[in-house]
């Protein structure tokens, strides 16, 4: 009996351990790994489950993807964790570049923030199309505000609105919460609040959501994503061999075909910029 | 209810997404248990049959380390694996490898803690009674052992509990990558974050149908009290 039990304790252990040792679901010809760290809206959009099949399909280099916001993904970069970054944050990117961190960076495509909250509009800023002066009047009205608060490219964007208003926003509206876009959306929902967001992670979540866009079409809503290799020189580690052939790929006709495919519910999500 | 149909729709559906999440998750407990065992239990039995200056200090310590935040516990190993750290070089930052030393650091005072905590229960005959039957050295300590393989499987269980479950250490040193590093807790956080919170409930559910599985096998394979 002993024995019996032991033997299956033993397969047990050795069932976890094997399946530890040969990962699941492995091609013939192993696949190189690279490292992306990218911004939560390409990931939880859905667009990267498009690109990245594709790619890897083509040159058998498999990316393995770090969602976080382009505050932390610029990290990543900076620190040699990562082989290139795919964020959007204009003037972080080229301070990224000029800073010798990164090279060969890429306009990738763009797409657009607007602010959203409830319907009955208690700050009354519905149709306004200057984001700063409706930005104003949610602070003047004291509706909550939900702030990402996370040195994301959302908030770095919501930052440079408020300072358009003349604005340093305090007070028990305007609330930090340190998350990413998609569980901001969630709050402000249940909130009743208002918040900055882009469009793609919006048109992905609207569905469950009791709000609308309030304010759109502001020239400075315009959201662009950047794709940049980590300096080689810098960190020679890196697979920048791997990296440049993404950025190749992302850029190329194919490539910006299925950024310019990739709908949600109808709507395009994302507008490529490497080829018109 | 609509969550309970989701999960067992779920489990039906057979996603081979799904099946390599749960496969990652025991993958990395698994691994990291049976470490942390190897580790834990001749150090907890240590710790209670042989005295040595500073043993209580050091039972103190480890009890005290069962408090450790998952997120320390990733901050500290991503310090020593990030580029920038004293382990820099070997490149395991976001590698299954990473998440199972911070498992490992996790619950290695758990299972220390608990197996010292039940050696110290046992019978003070036991040690008398093996001895006097002749056993020694590496004998002795397996009879040992084998006497009391139902408390050494509770204190496994329970590490084996703090590891599947915990999201901190997995998200922050694995990075939820998708078919490498994303587990079934970093596929809540996520699911969650993106306002799915059926889906992340679901898998909830999953996760506690493992355990409880586990459990109830360990239980009917050791028969411990």
């Amino acid at each position: 009996m002993m024995k019996k039990r032991n033997f299956l304790l033993l397969t047990a252990a050795l069932i976890f351990l094997s399946a530890g040792l040969y990962g699941g679901g492995q091609k013939e010809s192993e696949p190189v790994h690279i490292k992306m760290a990218t911004t939560t809206s390409t990931e939880n959009s859905g667009l990267l489950a498009e690109l990245l099949p594709a790619f890897l399909e083509e040159k058998n280099i498999q990316i393995d993807v770090i969602a976080v916001g382009t505050g932390k993904a610029i990290t990543h970069g900076e620190n040699g964790d990562v082989d290139l970054i795919l964020v959007h944050a204009p003037a972080k990117e080229d301070a990224f570049v000029a800073d010798g961190f990164g090279v060969n960076r890429r306009d990738v495509m763009h797409n657009d923030f607007v602010i959203i909250g409830p319907a009955d509009d208690p700050a009354g800023i519905a149709g306004m199309t200057d984001a700063a002066a409706a930005l104003s009047k949610i602070s003047a009205a004291s509706a909550p505000f939900l702030s990402r608060g996370d040195e994301s490219g959302t908030h770095v964007k919501e930052k440079d609105l408020w300072k358009d208003a003349g604005i340093s926003p305090a007070g028990i509206w305007y609330k930090e919460t340190g998350q990413g876009m998609g569980t901001v959306l969630t709050m402000v929902g249940e909130i009743q609040g208002y918040t900055l967001t882009d469009r793609g992670t919006w048109l992905a979540m609207k569905d469950n959501l009791d709000l609308k866009i309030l304010v759109e079409g502001d020239g400075r809503l315009f959201n662009p994503y950047g794709i940049i290799a980590v300096n080689p020189e810098l960190h020679s580690h890196v697979n920048y061999d791997g990296a440049m052939a993404f950025i190749d790929y992302i850029t190329s006709v194919e490539g910006q075909d299925i950024i310019r495919n990739f709908k949600k519910g109808g709507e395009q999500l994302f507008f490529p910029d490497a080829v018109q | 209810m609509n969550v309970l149909t989701e999960a067992f729709k779920l489990i039906l559906s057979g996603d081979p997404e799904l099946v390599e999440i749960c496969l990652t998750s025991l993958r990395f407990s698994a691994i990291s248990i049976v470490l942390a065992s190897l580790a834990g239990i001749p150090l907890g039995f240590f710790l209670k049959l042989r005295d040595f200056p500073g043993r209580k200090m050091v039972l103190v310590v480890i009890n005290s380390l069962m408090a450790l935040p998952t997120v320390v516990v990733g901050l500290f190993v991503y310090s020593l694996v990030a580029r920038s750290g004293p382990l820099g070089s070997l490149g395991l930052l976001f590698t299954p490898v990473a998440v199972i030393i911070g498992q490992f650091i996790l619950v290695l005072p758990i299972v220390t803690s608990m197996v010292h905590g039940r050696v110290s229960e046992m019978d003070p005959r036991l040690p008398e009674t093996l001895r006097t039957l002749g056993a020694s050295g590496p004998r002795y300590y397996f009879m040992l052992v084998r006497e009391m393989k139902g408390s050494i499987a509770s204190a496994v269980l329970a590490g084996f509990g703090r590891v599947i479950g915990e999201v901190g250490v997995s998200m922050m040193l694995g990075g939820n990558i998708r078919w490498y590093t994303r587990t079934i807790t970093t596929t809540i956080s996520l699911e969650t974050s993106k306002g799915e919170f059926e889906l992340g409930l679901a898998l909830g559910i999953i996760l506690m149908m493992i355990a409880f599985l586990l459990n109830f096998l360990t239980h009917r394979l050791v028969r411990y009290e």
